[in-house]
Protein backbone atom coordinates (compact mmCIF):
# COMPACT_ATOMS: atom_id res chain seq x y z
CA UNK A 1 0.00 0.00 0.00
CA UNK A 2 3.00 2.76 0.64
CA UNK A 3 4.72 1.37 -2.73
CA UNK A 4 1.29 2.47 -4.27
CA UNK A 5 0.69 6.07 -2.65
CA UNK A 6 4.55 6.68 -3.21
CA UNK A 7 4.14 5.49 -7.04
CA UNK A 8 1.00 7.56 -7.97
CA UNK A 9 2.93 10.65 -5.94
CA UNK A 10 6.40 10.05 -7.78
CA UNK A 11 4.41 9.47 -10.92
CA UNK A 12 2.14 12.87 -11.30
CA UNK A 13 5.42 14.38 -9.86
CA UNK A 14 6.89 12.99 -13.17
CA UNK A 15 4.07 14.02 -15.66
CA UNK A 16 3.52 17.30 -14.62
CA UNK A 17 7.48 17.83 -14.53
CA UNK A 18 7.48 16.52 -18.17
CA UNK A 19 4.51 18.80 -18.85
CA UNK A 20 5.87 21.83 -17.66
CA UNK A 21 9.14 21.35 -19.99
CA UNK A 22 6.94 21.52 -23.43
CA UNK A 23 4.78 23.55 -22.34
CA UNK A 24 6.47 26.79 -20.21
CA UNK A 25 7.60 29.00 -23.33
CA UNK A 26 10.72 30.28 -21.50
CA UNK A 27 13.44 27.76 -21.80
CA UNK A 28 15.15 27.89 -17.97
CA UNK A 29 11.42 26.90 -16.30
CA UNK A 30 11.78 24.13 -18.78
CA UNK A 31 15.19 22.90 -17.47
CA UNK A 32 13.99 23.80 -13.86
CA UNK A 33 11.43 21.59 -14.55
CA UNK A 34 13.32 19.24 -16.03
CA UNK A 35 15.52 18.49 -13.15
CA UNK A 36 12.36 17.83 -11.06
CA UNK A 37 11.08 15.09 -13.08
CA UNK A 38 14.17 13.24 -13.26
CA UNK A 39 14.19 13.40 -9.30
CA UNK A 40 10.63 12.28 -9.34
CA UNK A 41 11.86 9.38 -11.77
CA UNK A 42 14.48 8.68 -9.76
CA UNK A 43 12.02 8.05 -6.47
CA UNK A 44 10.27 5.32 -8.81
CA UNK A 45 13.80 3.66 -9.28
CA UNK A 46 13.92 2.93 -6.37
CA UNK A 47 10.81 1.63 -6.21
CA UNK A 48 11.74 -0.38 -8.91
CA UNK A 49 14.69 -1.52 -6.59
CA UNK A 50 17.21 -0.23 -9.01
CA UNK A 51 19.13 2.05 -6.63
CA UNK A 52 22.32 2.41 -8.30
CA UNK A 53 20.61 3.90 -11.35
CA UNK A 54 18.06 6.58 -9.56
CA UNK A 55 21.87 7.31 -7.78
CA UNK A 56 23.47 8.09 -11.25
CA UNK A 57 20.13 9.33 -12.52
CA UNK A 58 20.55 12.48 -9.83
CA UNK A 59 24.31 12.55 -10.70
CA UNK A 60 24.82 12.00 -14.35
CA UNK A 61 20.91 13.32 -15.51
CA UNK A 62 19.89 16.03 -12.57
CA UNK A 63 23.60 16.87 -12.05
CA UNK A 64 25.53 17.41 -15.16
CA UNK A 65 23.16 17.05 -18.14
CA UNK A 66 21.07 19.93 -16.44
CA UNK A 67 24.47 21.84 -15.97
CA UNK A 68 25.43 21.72 -19.88
CA UNK A 69 21.37 22.73 -20.55
CA UNK A 70 21.03 25.49 -18.17
CA UNK A 71 24.68 27.11 -19.51
CA UNK A 72 23.56 26.77 -23.12
CA UNK A 73 20.85 29.13 -21.90
CA UNK A 74 22.44 31.25 -20.01
CA UNK A 75 24.89 31.67 -22.52
CA UNK A 76 22.76 31.95 -25.48
CA UNK A 77 20.65 34.64 -23.39
CA UNK A 78 17.42 34.77 -25.19
CA UNK A 79 15.60 37.86 -25.32
CA UNK A 80 12.18 37.73 -24.87
CA UNK A 81 11.08 38.74 -28.30
CA UNK A 82 13.52 35.68 -29.52
CA UNK A 83 11.48 33.19 -28.13
CA UNK A 84 8.69 33.88 -30.01
CA UNK A 85 5.30 34.28 -29.33
CA UNK A 86 3.36 31.22 -28.27
CA UNK A 87 1.38 30.12 -30.90
CA UNK A 88 -1.11 27.66 -29.69
CA UNK A 89 -4.39 26.15 -31.75
CA UNK A 90 -6.80 24.50 -30.56
CA UNK A 91 -5.78 21.83 -33.54
CA UNK A 92 -2.59 21.49 -31.50
CA UNK A 93 -4.15 21.05 -27.87
CA UNK A 94 -6.82 18.52 -29.64
CA UNK A 95 -4.01 16.37 -30.88
CA UNK A 96 -1.52 16.45 -27.88
CA UNK A 97 -4.64 15.54 -25.85
CA UNK A 98 -5.78 12.92 -28.43
CA UNK A 99 -1.96 12.04 -28.55
CA UNK A 100 -1.79 11.72 -25.04
CA UNK A 101 -5.20 10.12 -24.10
CA UNK A 102 -4.89 7.28 -26.96
CA UNK A 103 -1.51 6.42 -25.67
CA UNK A 104 -2.91 5.79 -22.17
CA UNK A 105 -5.96 4.03 -23.13
CA UNK A 106 -3.92 1.79 -25.75
CA UNK A 107 -1.14 1.28 -22.33
CA UNK A 108 -3.74 0.66 -20.27
CA UNK A 109 -6.03 -1.69 -22.08
CA UNK A 110 -3.09 -3.83 -23.72
CA UNK A 111 -0.87 -3.93 -20.98
CA UNK A 112 -3.36 -4.65 -18.46
CA UNK A 113 -4.89 -8.15 -19.75
CA UNK A 114 -1.22 -8.89 -20.70
CA UNK A 115 0.07 -8.80 -17.51
CA UNK A 116 -2.26 -10.64 -14.96
CA UNK A 117 -1.91 -9.60 -11.91
CA UNK A 118 -0.32 -11.71 -9.29
CA UNK A 119 1.73 -11.92 -5.97
CA UNK A 120 5.24 -10.09 -6.67
CA UNK A 121 8.10 -10.49 -4.43
CA UNK A 122 8.52 -7.49 -2.69
CA UNK A 123 11.87 -5.20 -3.35
CA UNK A 124 13.93 -6.65 -0.24
CA UNK A 125 13.42 -9.99 -0.75
CA UNK A 126 15.13 -9.85 -4.43
CA UNK A 127 18.76 -11.45 -4.75
CA UNK A 128 21.01 -12.15 -7.23
CA UNK A 129 23.75 -14.10 -7.12
CA UNK A 130 26.48 -11.31 -6.46
CA UNK A 131 24.14 -9.78 -3.90
CA UNK A 132 21.20 -7.23 -3.53
CA UNK A 133 19.40 -6.62 -6.66
CA UNK A 134 20.76 -3.52 -8.08
CA UNK A 135 22.66 -2.52 -6.36
CA UNK A 136 26.29 -1.26 -6.87
CA UNK A 137 28.22 -5.20 -6.66
CA UNK A 138 25.38 -6.82 -8.72
CA UNK A 139 24.77 -4.34 -11.93
CA UNK A 140 29.09 -4.35 -11.32
CA UNK A 141 29.04 -7.45 -12.13
CA UNK A 142 26.54 -7.92 -14.69
CA UNK A 143 28.44 -5.04 -16.39
CA UNK A 144 31.60 -6.64 -16.46
CA UNK A 145 31.24 -10.48 -16.95
CA UNK A 146 28.02 -9.49 -19.29
CA UNK A 147 29.20 -6.46 -21.22
CA UNK A 148 32.59 -5.44 -20.94
CA UNK A 149 33.31 -4.59 -24.32
CA UNK A 150 30.77 -2.06 -24.21
CA UNK A 151 31.28 -0.80 -21.23
CA UNK A 152 34.87 0.57 -22.46
CA UNK A 153 33.84 1.54 -25.97
CA UNK A 154 31.25 3.41 -23.95
CA UNK A 155 34.26 5.33 -22.09
CA UNK A 156 35.60 5.99 -26.17
CA UNK A 157 31.95 7.29 -27.16
CA UNK A 158 32.01 9.83 -23.77
CA UNK A 159 35.87 10.89 -25.19
CA UNK A 160 35.03 11.49 -28.67
CA UNK A 161 31.83 13.19 -27.43
CA UNK A 162 34.10 15.67 -25.32
CA UNK A 163 36.46 16.38 -28.28
CA UNK A 164 33.43 16.78 -30.49
CA UNK A 165 31.35 19.01 -28.65
CA UNK A 166 34.90 21.62 -27.83
CA UNK A 167 35.47 21.20 -31.92
CA UNK A 168 31.64 22.03 -32.94
CA UNK A 169 31.50 24.73 -30.72
CA UNK A 170 34.78 26.29 -30.49
CA UNK A 171 34.71 29.07 -33.36
CA UNK A 172 38.41 28.61 -34.74
CA UNK A 173 40.98 26.22 -33.01
CA UNK B 1 -5.70 -5.09 -12.74
CA UNK B 2 -5.32 -4.02 -9.88
CA UNK B 3 -5.81 -0.26 -9.37
CA UNK B 4 -4.30 -0.25 -6.17
CA UNK B 5 -1.83 -2.36 -5.59
CA UNK B 6 0.55 -0.31 -7.82
CA UNK B 7 3.84 -2.87 -7.44
CA UNK B 8 3.11 -4.65 -10.81
CA UNK B 9 5.06 -3.83 -14.28
CA UNK B 10 2.18 -2.03 -16.36
CA UNK B 11 1.20 0.37 -13.79
CA UNK B 12 5.43 1.46 -14.51
CA UNK B 13 4.69 0.60 -18.12
CA UNK B 14 2.10 2.99 -18.41
CA UNK B 15 4.01 5.74 -16.94
CA UNK B 16 6.52 5.26 -19.56
CA UNK B 17 4.03 5.45 -22.29
CA UNK B 18 2.88 8.52 -21.03
CA UNK B 19 5.98 9.87 -20.47
CA UNK B 20 7.73 8.61 -23.86
CA UNK B 21 3.99 10.79 -25.66
CA UNK B 22 4.99 14.26 -23.41
CA UNK B 23 8.43 13.83 -25.18
CA UNK B 24 7.44 13.09 -28.58
CA UNK B 25 4.81 15.85 -28.32
CA UNK B 26 7.64 17.96 -27.28
CA UNK B 27 9.92 17.18 -30.31
CA UNK B 28 6.90 17.92 -33.08
CA UNK B 29 5.03 20.77 -30.97
CA UNK B 30 7.88 22.75 -29.84
CA UNK B 31 10.15 25.38 -32.61
CA UNK B 32 13.27 25.60 -29.94
CA UNK B 33 15.97 23.94 -30.09
CA UNK B 34 17.05 23.60 -26.61
CA UNK B 35 13.26 22.47 -25.65
CA UNK B 36 13.49 19.83 -28.28
CA UNK B 37 16.71 18.34 -26.61
CA UNK B 38 15.05 18.61 -23.51
CA UNK B 39 11.88 16.40 -25.09
CA UNK B 40 14.63 14.07 -26.24
CA UNK B 41 15.81 13.26 -22.97
CA UNK B 42 12.19 12.74 -21.25
CA UNK B 43 11.56 10.19 -23.86
CA UNK B 44 15.57 8.67 -23.54
CA UNK B 45 13.79 8.47 -19.45
CA UNK B 46 11.02 6.72 -20.56
CA UNK B 47 13.12 4.30 -22.69
CA UNK B 48 15.15 3.30 -19.28
CA UNK B 49 11.81 3.22 -17.09
CA UNK B 50 10.51 0.65 -19.26
CA UNK B 51 14.28 -1.29 -18.94
CA UNK B 52 14.17 -1.06 -15.59
CA UNK B 53 9.94 -2.32 -14.97
CA UNK B 54 11.26 -5.50 -17.49
CA UNK B 55 13.93 -5.88 -15.06
CA UNK B 56 11.82 -6.11 -11.90
CA UNK B 57 9.18 -7.66 -13.18
CA UNK B 58 10.40 -10.27 -15.56
CA UNK B 59 8.16 -11.97 -18.24
CA UNK B 60 9.87 -15.54 -17.36
CA UNK B 61 10.46 -15.77 -13.48
CA UNK B 62 12.70 -18.59 -13.85
CA UNK B 63 15.72 -17.54 -15.64
CA UNK B 64 19.26 -19.49 -15.81
CA UNK B 65 21.08 -16.57 -15.37
CA UNK B 66 19.68 -15.96 -12.00
CA UNK B 67 19.15 -12.57 -12.36
CA UNK B 68 17.81 -9.93 -14.62
CA UNK B 69 20.59 -7.13 -14.19
CA UNK B 70 20.90 -7.05 -17.94
CA UNK B 71 18.47 -4.07 -18.01
CA UNK B 72 20.15 -2.33 -15.46
CA UNK B 73 23.27 -2.44 -17.41
CA UNK B 74 21.37 -1.20 -20.68
CA UNK B 75 20.33 1.68 -18.74
CA UNK B 76 23.68 3.01 -17.15
CA UNK B 77 24.56 2.76 -21.57
CA UNK B 78 21.78 5.27 -22.27
CA UNK B 79 22.47 7.20 -19.53
CA UNK B 80 26.20 7.43 -20.61
CA UNK B 81 24.76 7.98 -24.37
CA UNK B 82 22.48 10.19 -23.26
CA UNK B 83 25.15 12.70 -21.65
CA UNK B 84 27.33 12.53 -25.20
CA UNK B 85 24.31 13.35 -27.15
CA UNK B 86 23.26 16.14 -24.78
CA UNK B 87 26.93 17.67 -25.22
CA UNK B 88 27.07 17.34 -28.87
CA UNK B 89 23.61 19.05 -29.01
CA UNK B 90 24.35 21.67 -26.97
CA UNK B 91 27.73 22.30 -28.92
CA UNK B 92 25.98 22.17 -32.30
CA UNK B 93 23.17 24.31 -31.14
CA UNK B 94 25.84 27.00 -30.06
CA UNK B 95 27.32 26.21 -33.71
CA UNK B 96 24.32 27.12 -35.27
CA UNK B 97 23.19 30.20 -32.51
CA UNK B 98 26.75 31.89 -33.89
CA UNK B 99 25.93 31.78 -37.68
CA UNK B 100 22.08 32.12 -37.84
CA UNK B 101 21.55 34.13 -34.06
CA UNK B 102 18.46 31.94 -33.64
CA UNK B 103 17.58 28.80 -31.68
CA UNK B 104 13.99 28.28 -33.49
CA UNK B 105 14.08 24.95 -35.31
CA UNK B 106 12.08 26.28 -38.76
CA UNK B 107 14.89 28.77 -39.46
CA UNK B 108 17.28 25.85 -39.63
CA UNK B 109 16.69 24.83 -43.29
CA UNK B 110 19.65 25.61 -45.20
CA UNK B 111 19.75 21.70 -46.12
CA UNK B 112 16.36 22.14 -47.64
CA UNK B 113 16.67 21.76 -51.23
Amino acid sequence: MAEAILFYLFAIGVLVAGAQVIFRRNPIYGAISLVGCFFFLAGIYVLLAAHLIAILQILVYAGAVMVLFVFVIMLLNLKEEELGEARWTTWKAIGLAAVVVGTGVIAWRALGPAYPGGPTVDNASLQTRWGAFGGVKAVGYTLYIGSLLPFELTSLLLLVAVVAAVVVAKGKI
Amino acid sequence: MDFFHAHQAQHYLVLASLLFALGAAGVVLRRNAIIVLMSIELMLNAVNLTFLAFSRFPLVPNSPMGSFLSGHAAVFFVIATAAAEAAVGLAIIIAVFRSRTSVNVDEFDTLKL
